[in-house]
């Protein structure tokens, strides 16, 4: 399994390492740097000390160097906004955005394989045709408007929940049905779709000639041969989760990572920019890692072929 | 887009496109269901182009004694502003048919666009492999790592939001799903018994490509352009939601919902109906694109 995953591992590093370098690019090569750092009013000796100062008037080469080292020290400069190193101000917001993707994705795989297998076992029921709506919805839905009708449900009409923040327990339930509405359409689409292919296969007609009863049936044999598509697809989702967050938080005021950007851009705060989104690379790379590790380990066939 | 959802386009694509055996109004008919969903499209495709000369009101125009007016059938609505005003006083149905306009001159631009760019990628690494292949195969992993609005976020810090870099952005992002998806075709047709007879008696390379190669993948980039066209006018919507795609004023459905977001409580038909017509439209151009599918599909001919 090593022999396929160190190649995997050089990959997610390339992969990085050239997202640091579009960051780099789109931001020194494309723009001047120097517009966000120095007051509008500076003189052109000004100018200058700061350009020095901040090594602008260094060879592209020498900067785009020391941008790959900063940028495996995490350091990006200081926050322009609050002054402190933008490390600290992502480090104090990348907790909340994980713990928001993980419980959204939670909630779309169980709610996504749990719905498409009833949808593919009751097929032809009013229950299947629920599910074929919840997912063309889910997918179509903008999540954005999805979340503020639930919060126009949920906690304005009903005032059952909060409607943002990060203050109870609560908090974190609508922000992770909202985002994790489009991947549990997605995964309701997959499970059903394969849990129809496989309940027709000959093992299972053979499981059940030999009497084995059928919640066995279901949910030990079948369904852990429809699931290997839902978890290709995992990856894929991931990332969609976490550039989802970016919206998901900001409508939710969840102070997490994709909030802190947007506010960042608003105030010209470039460096926790930069910083942000090269975080969040990581987090969707390392993310796509580990569902190949999953991989390899849940199908034997994967270690004796490509991932 | 999924990978396994383009995995299905590549499967149904059809290959022999000469064995229609009944006639075409026959398998029109058979899909009929779709046609709510084309009647839908046509309205927005219809409201985009007519917007200056179908909305009621002037998008922009401000009426500050009359801000937060509800829809008609509530009390307090009336039928001068159908569907009530928004926290300017701007007629909320005028900005909607013109955020059509804004939505379909994004999709307009960039879905033609990246069908091009992707096509002509994708063939070229079908079809030469080397270089090209790996280039695509290494941009689709970054792709993948730095999703479109965390990119739109980036380039918004360092240039600012506009129309123009909205498309760029969608452009970006969108190219490679067809280059992949062209680039797989390629790969399979090339192996086809058809091709290999037509280059055993001795066609060049050039006239395999153009005469057989491209007529058989027409049918799958078809069916992505139009799923493409939700994908598109979802995205355009999030960006403007977050205030890095289309700048205000211009009324665009994503940012419209983004005004409504401090009104819930007060007005709530400011975010409902942006919302639900990118609902309505998203879902209309996946549903058809489902049905080009199955349409276009050979096992389903006969």
């Amino acid at each position: 399994m090593w022999r396929l995953l160190i190649p995997r591992l050089f990959q997610a590093i390339l992969v990085v390492w050239i997202v640091i370098s579009i960051v780099f690019f789109v931001t020194r090569v494309t723009g001047d740097p120097i517009t966000f750092l120095a007051p509008i009013d500076a003189s052109e000796e000004e100018l200058d000390r700061i350009r020095d100062q901040n090594g602008l008037n260094d060879p592209l080469a020498a900067q785009y160097l020391r941008c790959l080292w900063n940028a495996a020290r995490f350091d990006m400069g200081n926050s322009f906004r609050t002054g402190q190193p933008a490390f600290d101000e992502i480090e104090s917001r990348l907790w909340p955005t994980v713990q928001l993707a993980v419980a959204s994705l939670a909630f779309s795989l169980v709610f996504g394989v749990s719905v498409g297998v009833l949808s593919a076992v009751k097929r032809g029921t009013s229950i299947d045709l629920f599910a074929r709506m919840v997912a063309l919805l889910g997918q179509a839905a903008p999540n954005f408007w999805l979340g503020i009708m639930l919060i126009l449900l949920f906690s304005v009409q009903f005032g059952l929940l909060p409607t943002g923040g990060n203050t109870s327990r609560t908090s974190i339930v609508l922000p992770a049905i909202t985002l994790g509405s489009a991947s549990s359409a997605a995964i309701i689409r997959l499970t059903r779709a394969g849990m129809l292919d496989v309940l027709k296969s000959d093992f299972v007609r053979t499981a059940r000639a030999k009497g084995l009863p059928e919640h066995l049936i279901l949910w030990r044999h079948t369904l852990r041969h429809a699931l290997l598509p839902v978890l290709t697809v995992l990856g894929i989702q991931i990332g969609f989760i976490l550039s989802g967050s970016i919206v998901v938080e900001t409508v939710f005021s969840w102070p997490g990572m994709g909030r802190l950007m947007i506010q960042s851009i608003n105030s010209s705060d470039y460096p926790v920019v930069q910083l942000g989104v090269m975080f969040t690379a990581i987090l969707i790379v390392t993310a796509n890692f580990l569902v190949d590790v999953c991989y390899s380990y849940l199908d034997p066939r994967i270690s004796s072929s490509a991932i | 887009m999924t990978a396994s959802s383009e995995g299905s386009v590549i499967e149904t694509a059809s290959y022999e496109r000469h064995f229609v055996s009944r006639s075409l109004w026959q398998r029109i008919w058979r899909f009929r269901g779709a046609a709510p969903w084309l009647f839908i499209y046509c309205i927005f495709v219809v409201v985009g182009l007519g917007a200056p000369w179908i909305a009621p009101h002037e998008p922009n125009a401000q009426d500050l004694v009359g801000r937060l007016q509800p829809p008609v059938w509530e009390t307090g609505g009336s039928t001068d502003h159908l569907l009530g005003t928004d926290h300017l006083g701007r007629d909320v149905l005028s900005r909607l048919i013109h955020g059509a306009r804004i939505s379909l001159l994004v999709v307009a631009v960039s879905v033609p666009l990246s069908v091009l760019l992707g096509s002509t990628f994708g063939l070229l690494a079908g079809l030469r492999g080397g270089l090209i292949d790996k280039l695509l195969m290494r941009l689709v992993d970054v792709q993948l790592a730095l999703p479109a609005i965390i990119f739109a976020v980036l380039l918004a810090s360092a240039y600012g939001a506009s129309l123009r870099n909205v498309i760029i952005i969608i452009v970006v992002f969108r190219w490679a799903g067809f280059a992949r998806l062209v680039r797989g075709e390629v790969l399979s047709l090339r192996e086809r018994d058809f091709v290999l007879a037509t280059r055993s008696v001795g066609a060049s390379e050039a006239r395999i490509a153009v005469r057989h190669i491209v007529p058989n993948i027409v049918d799958v980039v078809v069916v992505l352009a139009t799923l493409d066209i939700a994908a598109v006018i979802l995205i355009e919507a999030a960006l403007s939601f977050l205030g890095v795609g289309v700048p205000p004023p211009t009324p665009s459905w994503g940012a419209m919902v983004s005004d409504g977001r401090s009104y819930i409580t007060i007005a709530w038909w400011l975010a409902l109906f942006p919302g639900l017509a990118i609902l309505i439209v998203s879902l209309s151009g996946n549903l058809i694109g489902d049905w080009l599918r199955d349409f276009l599909d050979p096992k389903l001919r006969r």
